[in-house]
């Protein structure tokens, strides 16, 4: 019998698989059903404090080699995430993983503080989303500087609220020249683990027999199998560095895949893309191909593996 | 290699039929092997992407029947002979009956066109099938003459204001053919696509007289293959674009909003 347990920044996960942030996970029901379907918590679509319009359709594609997204985080605002999120609580166990997203730097600190009194369980930070590069993406995924203010509004937004408790990780783009010093800024800011990482881009397709980008948005994010060596390597530097506890997000399709996340330095494993290469229940999937794999190496506890890439180097 | 259902496909208008006022008929060239009850996203590039329950897919042509009550609609309805849209699917599940089946099939409004292919289906398979369609007027009734022109189709009409068949609800029609069927012409499964409010009837007379039905649920969609969550019902937390929009009765009941509410575009409630 494999424990299969991890512990991110104090937060207990049954299994260290979760939903990442913008598939599925509308609804607290549809969240509920991706924990019955296998996962140990879910992240929450991204959070904003006030409505927020998506893009026209098309939103999303996707071939066997790539996800291309533009979905543009719509939301319907506080009030409708606070009863969603009561309705999971209400129908699952799974830990809760709160997205939150702004525009300017006082939205980070109005919806941290809403948040902090939906029971969160971790409290997620999107500073990197690559197509809505007007309001946030580039400018603040890309600078040490507003990454840490970010971060350390938030913390402090969450303390006001009587939620200082609550680990918060920020998510970091893979679009910039310099991870390790953004991912050193926001640790130093006092964020408590990361999530690597936001989608790739943007990237384009075009349709050539229409002649035209296919997304409404002409761009949009790319996530899926080809982007998990690209993670994998950021997460085995900054781990190497840090130590820290890490949402490893980015082309996890199979058990193995999760494991290279966990053996770079993960702790959590997000899934997100695979759910349309195998189906709503790839979570419980992988999950047990996790637990054959540490049968199969004599491996008792899948917390041990974390960052093991990284011994005796 | 393998053609994706999640990339558009570029198809041309054949020809163009105007089934009403507002209701238009696309004749695509072209296959995409959708089955009755599925539903494609249909793209105009710099406009949109809409769902559409696909009318008829013969192998050799695809049929999308499409209102103009919208600013896509209305820009598809300028289309004609020879442009060309995108077309991604087929998504969602599909209506299934056995050989030599009575079923019921009961439409409202435009819930005609999906209902229709599957009547191509089930006459071809020997079944004896009530068409019952119901519409405000008679000018906006779709399919019932295509529909009488299969083997074992038998069309009933309910209109609002009588201009046409039974005037009334066409639901009053099906709860007449349950009645007064007998053992030896049961109907076995009612199949039902259109107005939530009516299909809410015939899950109720599904269960009063002890018949299976499948029912078409149609929430706002976005991506059609599971994984932007929109359209996920409340109950199952399932996306209904892949366990769906066809769910049998029992699944139907699992489905606390069915009849109550649906989402917008934000996922935020409203009622119907």
């Amino acid at each position: 019998m494999v424990d299969l347990s991890v512990n991110f920044s104090g937060v207990k996960f049954k299994n260290p698989i979760v939903l990442a942030s913008g598939i599925l996970g509308v609804t607290g029901d549809s969240m509920a059903q991706v924990v019955r379907n296998g996962a140990g918590g879910v992240t929450t679509k991204s959070l904003w404090p006030h409505e927020h319009k998506g893009h026209a359709n098309p939103v999303v594609i996707s071939t066997e080699h790539y996800m291309l997204n533009a979905v543009g985080i719509p939301d319907a605002g506080p009030e409708k995430a606070r009863e969603e999120i009561a309705r999971f609580r209400a129908a699952s166990d799974g830990g809760l993983i709160v997205n939150i997203v702004g525009g300017k730097m006082e939205d980070y600190e109005e919806i941290a503080r809403e948040v902090a009194t939906m029971n969160p369980d971790i409290v997620e930070v999107n500073i990197s989303c690559p197509n809505v590069e007007d309001e946030l993406g580039k400018p603040m995924a890309c600078s040490t500087v507003k990454a840490a203010e970010v971060t350390r509004l938030v913390k402090s937004a969450l303390a006001d609220a009587g939620a200082g408790d609550v680990p918060v990780t920020v998510k970091l783009s893979p679009n910039v020249e310099n991870v390790l010093a953004i991912a050193s800024s926001v640790l130093e800011a006092g964020a408590d683990g990361l999530t690597m990482m936001n989608t790739l881009g943007p990237g384009m397709a075009i349709d050539i027999d229409m002649a035209q980008p296919i997304l409404a948005n002409k761009v949009g994010g790319l996530s899926g199998p080809a982007m998990k060596p690209i993670v994998v390597k950021h997460i085995y530097d900054v781990y190497a560095a840090h130590k820290c506890p890490i949402i490893g997000t980015g082309g996890v399709t199979t058990g193995r895949d999760a494991i290279e996340m966990m053996m770079a330095g993960a702790t959590l494993v997000g899934v997100g893309s695979a759910v349309w290469l195998r189906g709503q229940d790839v979570f419980g999937k992988i999950v047990k191909e996790m637990e054959g794999w540490c049968e199969e190496n004599g491996v008792e506890r899948l917390a041990d593996i974390i960052g093991r890439v990284h011994e005796g180097n | 290699m393998r053609i994706l259902n999640t990339m558009p496909r570029a198809m041309k208008i054949k020809e163009v039929r105007e089934e009403s006022e507002l209701v238009k008929t696309f004749v695509l060239d072209g296959s995409i092997a959708a089955q009755p009850g599925q539903f494609v996203n249909l793209w105009i590039p710099g406009l949109d992407e809409k769902p559409i329950s696909v009318a008829l897919d013969d192998g050799k042509e695809l049929w999308l029947t499409i209102a103009a009550v919208g600013p896509f609609s209305k820009a598809m309805h300028e289309k004609v002979v020879g442009d060309k849209v995108g077309v991604r699917g087929p998504f969602g599940t599909v209506f299934t009956c056995e050989e030599g089946q009575r079923l019921a099939l009961l439409a409202g409004g435009y819930g005609a066109a999906p209902l229709y292919f599957f009547a191509t289906e089930a006459s071809r398979k020997g079944c004896k099938i009530e068409f019952i369609v119901g519409a405000r007027r008679e000018d906006l009734l779709l399919y019932t003459e295509r529909a009488a022109e299969l083997p074992g189709v038998k069309v009933h009409v309910a209109t609002d204001d009588g201009s046409a068949g039974h005037k009334g609800y066409n639901t009053q029609i099906l709860e007449k053919i349950l009645e007064e069927a007998g053992d030896s012409d049961a109907v076995s499964c009612i199949y039902t696509c259109g107005p939530e409010v009516m299909m809410v009837k015939a899950a109720e007379m599904a269960q009063k007289y002890g018949t299976d039905a499948q029912i078409s649920v149609e929430r706002y969609m976005k991506c059609g293959f599971g994984v932007c969550g929109q359209c996920a019902v409340d109950g199952l937390g399932v996306p209904s674009c892949i366990s769906g929009p066809v769910m049998p009765l029992e699944r139907v009941l699992q489905i606390p909003e069915f009849g109550k509410y649906h989402r917008d575009e934000l996922g935020r409630k409203h009622e119907f």
